[in-house]
């Protein structure tokens, strides 16, 4: 099949590659970036699993193209920490005890990245509705929403110090 | 003795041993996409393989045509049955004492069995192959239901095993019969049932599900021509007993075969088996001589891995009219699928059903459970729970709710008055199981107590008598108990390799160690909660101890994680193994010490000197010195292997309680509250603990309100993607409400019983028992699973009360 070049940003770096226009945005990242942190779990866009951010909104890239994001800003978990310091998501995941087998876990945190920008003080059935798209099978998402709520509040700490 | 001081506190807090709610030391890696799952193992000149499947569920292949899928650009090979037949792989043994067909040899046994496989330079190409792959079929009578398949004219589904009359479980009496197995006392229940006062019997159909991980299950194969080795990566909850297998079949030795679970995304029992997705992998890697990755699909695993449940239950209780139960009679038919893939012990076809005794004291019971064949999937594993031991708690629980409406009793009430009490432990079953220890009025009464259960009644009564009430209120009580940590290699084995488990520890010079293990994590968190066990026995921090498991290579021989078996009985492993050390460590400290063995005591994380705690040796310190000054006659080194064969089963128990509100226009039910009290003996992390026993309430919820794998009459499974299977949202879930006793199990090293699968076990006759409730005054007795709104909005209609 013939190649199409497609150009983006990921995690901040430019990257350039010859891919067959099928290539889904997942196959792209894991396998020709080595980004292997957002997961495939069930290939029709209802797990989550493969949750990334593009330009500002979650899009599960499992049912995106590589070549739809030409010109894009790709975000993955890969990308979420800053010089080493864990995000608020992270860390709010870690101290909750949000995870278990881990496999959600990229897609989940991708996707409470986003969320909390959208909506930066949720109340729990917000969080519950916010994060619906992103299915776990370990952890019951009570602790999930623990780890929500935890970022939440770092992330407005952060900001009232910042201000 | 006194209180422990400060610093005594201090160093013990350090450990972070037994009962430290420590985060996790897996976390770092996953929440920075650092996991190292199958899927993300790339290695160099890897090809991909994709399944050709049958698009039917019984039919007789007359041609596989391969060759546009040759042509295909990138494709490099295409197998066929006929390409394994020489490597004698086309069949391959199960875990059940049957035979499986690897690809599909003249005959498709259920849709979606694999008919080739097409190994190609990238994945695209593969499925590109898969496409291009003509197979014709001559399709053939489907059988579905197991009670048709016992039929004197049914088809004969596997035309392998004619002529067949003994299978691995004793006499086959029909071509679609695999085993009839049975425990207890026959003739002592049957006695009982005739003279008893009042009897109940109901037929409980507990529907087919799917234990549906995140992570499908894959391998990557990678065969060493020159070398002769072959290491394979893959999705296993079992990666020893895999490389006994696959030496067995090809007779690579076991030395020069390396299985590797690496990061596991979720197991619940799906991925024991060993599935002709992994032959196919590890069989074309040798054949090309370069590495293969093999990665199902979602609608793949939903439909040709292992499922669980699909029993047929009749339950029968025997009682006085007080309602002490006097007998326990049951008849299940097993739907085994097309070929015996049950994940059991040997010699147990129905692994553990016969703990359907429940908590109770039942003086005598009978259980008889017949396999048969159907057109469907192969499968039968323990679904987040020990071996079929969710269908023996939820028959009971079942039974004991029949019981208690036919006499007009309170569910808590007939519980009470059954248990096993406290002062009978160990408590021998009529099934013969010895339960280990138990205080089950104490957890029931807390429980009660906690919901206040008066309240709830009286409301449900208030409720049920106003005839404009929008919601019918049920009220669900399960008082179960498991039957876990297999288990005692006397009774029980894996192809004949005992059911132990083993953990060897390293004491590094510098007092840090390792703990190689057996098992395999899937998610329970054994990197941060084994290093915890260490801890405490050794007086090393926990934050020092790395816990390594699933590479064969490196790990000591185990039978793996399932069936809640990683506490019970690699825990038990790691206690013994902490103390073969402790006992050297305390002659190096004698040593160092200058004192004799008997005038050392243990404290924390040091021997100090009987009476004088300033004269002391740290672990730390003796860790240096095993490796510098040990005393005349004693070995070099601080480390330890220990093999560790249970004396018994552990039986975890707990008392859950559910309320739900059901909407009488839309049958849609909302589960008001759910109070879950858990004993699983001595408690190693609580946090752990909690993680794990949400999980499984939230699994249980799934089975009992939407899994379902529906059938039509072709066989054609209808709802193998996520859009059909239901896994809870958020927005479904529940909010789970948590609580505990402790009564540790005597036997254990540390009292532990094992945790992650009793919520699971007892949640799912929880939600049953709710729903049934709501309509228990009108008289409804039983409601099959799942207790979808469609399914409620049903009885609704035929009760009268839909409104």
């Amino acid at each position: 099949m013939a190649k199409k070049f497609v150009a983006m940003k990921v995690n901040g770096k430019a990257v350039e590659e010859a891919v067959e226009p099928r290539t889904l945005l997942i196959h792209f990242l894991r396998e020709k970036l080595n980004l292997t942190g957002a997961h495939i779990g069930c290939e029709t866009s209802h797990c989550g699993a493969c949750t990334v951010d593009i330009d500002g909104a979650s899009v599960k890239s499992c049912t995106h193209l590589a070549v739809q994001c030409e010109g894009s800003q790709v975000l993955t978990v890969e990308g979420l920490a800053n010089a080493g310091v864990l995000h608020a998501v992270q860390e709010g995941f870690y101290k909750e005890h949000g995870l278990q087998c881990g496999f959600c876990t990229p897609g989940m945190l991708m996707r409470a990245y986003r969320f909390l920008q959208e909506n930066p003080n949720p109340t729990e059935a917000e969080i519950r509705a916010g994060m619906a798209g992103n299915l776990c099978r370990c952890t019951g998402y009570q602790n999930i929403v623990k780890a929500v709520q935890y970022a939440a509040a770092k992330l407005q700490q952060d900001q009232k110090v910042a201000a | 003795m006194n209180a422990p001081d400060k610093d005594a506190l201090d160093r013990m807090a350090a450990l972070q041993g037994l009962g430290d709610a420590r985060l996790r030391k897996e976390d770092a890696r996953f929440i920075q996409g650092k996991g190292n799952y199958v899927d993300d193992i790339k290695l160099p000149g890897m090809l991909h393989m994709d399944i050709v499947r049958s698009p039917v569920a019984h039919a007789r292949i007359k041609k596989i045509d391969k060759s546009e899928a040759l042509k295909v650009p990138g494709v490099v090979a295409v197998l066929t049955a006929d390409d394994l037949k020489p490597l004698k792989l086309h069949w391959m043994p199960t875990l059940a004492g049957d035979v499986a067909a690897v690809l599909a040899d003249e005959k498709v046994h259920f849709q979606m069995q694999e008919v080739a496989v097409v190994i190609a330079e990238d994945r695209y190409a593969a499925a590109d192959g898969v496409e291009a792959v003509q197979v014709e079929y001559e399709e053939l009578p489907v059988v579905l239901d197991p009670f048709e398949a016992l039929k004197p004219d049914a088809p004969v589904l596997r035309e392998d095993l004619a002529g067949k009359t003994t299978g691995a479980h004793g006499p086959r009496d029909h071509h679609n019969h695999i085993f009839t197995w049975d425990a207890g006392d026959k003739a002592a229940t049957d006695a009982a049932f005739a003279s008893a006062p009042v009897t109940v019997k109901e037929n409980i159909f507990y529907p087919r599900v799917h234990p549906c991980p995140l992570e499908t299950c894959g391998a990557v194969a990678s065969f060493d021509p020159v070398r002769g080795e072959l290491t394979t990566y893959m999705t296993s909850q079992a990666p020893h007993v895999v490389r006994t297998v696959v030496s067995l079949l090809s007779g690579i030795p076991e030395s020069k075969v390396r299985i590797v679970s690496p990061d596991i995304g979720g197991g619940f029992g799906n991925k024991v088996g060993v599935y002709p997705g992994y032959v196919c992998a590890i069989v074309s890697s040798i054949v090309l001589g370069r590495p293969v990755k093999w990665i199902e699909d979602r609608i793949e695993n939903i439909s040709s891995t292992a499922f669980a449940r699909d029993y047929h239950m009749e339950g029968e209780l025997a009682a006085t009219p007080d309602g002490r139960i006097l007998a326990l009679r049951t008849h299940v038919v097993a739907d085994h699928g097309a070929f015996d893939a049950c994940a059991d012990p040997t010699k147990f076809p129905a692994g553990l059903f016969h703990i359907c005794s429940g908590s109770y004291d039942i003086p005598a019971a009978y259980a008889q459970v017949k396999g048969v064949y159907t057109n469907k999937a192969p499968g039968g594993v323990a679904y987040r729970c020990s071996f079929r031991v969710t269908e023996a708690v939820y028959l009971i629980e079942r039974m004991v709710d029949v019981l208690a409406q036919k006499l007009g009793m309170d569910k808590a009430e007939i519980r009470a008055k059954n248990f096993v009490k406290k002062e009978q432990f160990p408590y021998r079953s009529a099934f013969g199981f010895e339960y280990d220890s138990g205080d089950y009025h104490t957890a029931l009464t807390k429980v009660l107590d906690a919901v206040d259960y008066k309240a709830l009644r009286a409301e449900q009564a208030a409720r049920r008598a106003d005839p404009n009430a929008t919601h019918l209120m049920g009220i669900g009580l399960v008082t179960f108990t498991e039957v876990v940590g297999a288990g005692p290699s006397k009774m029980c084995d894996i192809l004949g390799v005992g059911m132990f488990d083993s953990c060897e520890i390293r004491i590094h010079p510098t007092g840090s160690a390792i703990a190689r293990m057996g098992t395999i994590t899937q998610g329970q968190g054994h990197q941060t909660t084994y290093a915890q066990i260490i801890a405490t026995e050794l007086g090393i921090p926990s934050e020092v101890i790395q816990v390594e498991e699933g590479d064969t290579s490196t790990a000591p021989y185990g039978l793996g994680t399932y069936g809640s078996r990683s506490t019970p009985v690699a825990g038990a492993a790691i206690a013994l193994a902490a103390r073969k050390i402790h006992a050297k460590a305390r002659k190096i400290a004698a040593h160092l010490l200058e004192v004799g063995e008997a005038d050392l005591d243990w404290e924390i994380d040091r021997f100090h000197v009987k009476g004088d705690p300033a004269r002391h040796k740290t672990m730390k310190d003796i860790a240096w010195a095993a490796y510098n000054n040990v005393p005349a006659g004693l070995e070099m080194g601080l480390e330890a292997v220990h093999y560790y064969d249970p004396p018994n089963f552990t039986y975890p128990f707990g008392i859950y309680l559910a309320v739900v509100d059901i909407d009488r226009a839309t049958g849609e039910t909302k589960v008001r509250r759910f109070y879950a009290l858990d004993d699983c003996g001595t408690r190693i992390n609580p946090m752990i603990i909690e993680g794990q026993i949400h999980g499984g309430l939230t699994e249980g919820f799934a089975v009992a309100m939407g899994q379902q794998m529906p059938f039509d009459a072709q066989g054609n499974l209808l709802g193998n993607t996520l859009m059909d299977y239901f896994l809870p949202t958020f927005v479904e879930t529940p909010h789970w409400e948590t609580d505990h006793t402790v009564t540790p199990s005597p036997h254990h090293p540390i009292g532990a019983k094992g945790v992650a699968e009793s919520p699971h076990v007892g949640s799912i006759p929880t939600f049953t028992s709710a729903v049934v409730d709501a309509f228990a005054h009108v008289g409804v007795t039983q409601m099959t699973m799942p207790h979808s709104a469609f399914n409620v909005w049903k009885t609704l209609k035929a009760t009268g009360l839909a409104l």
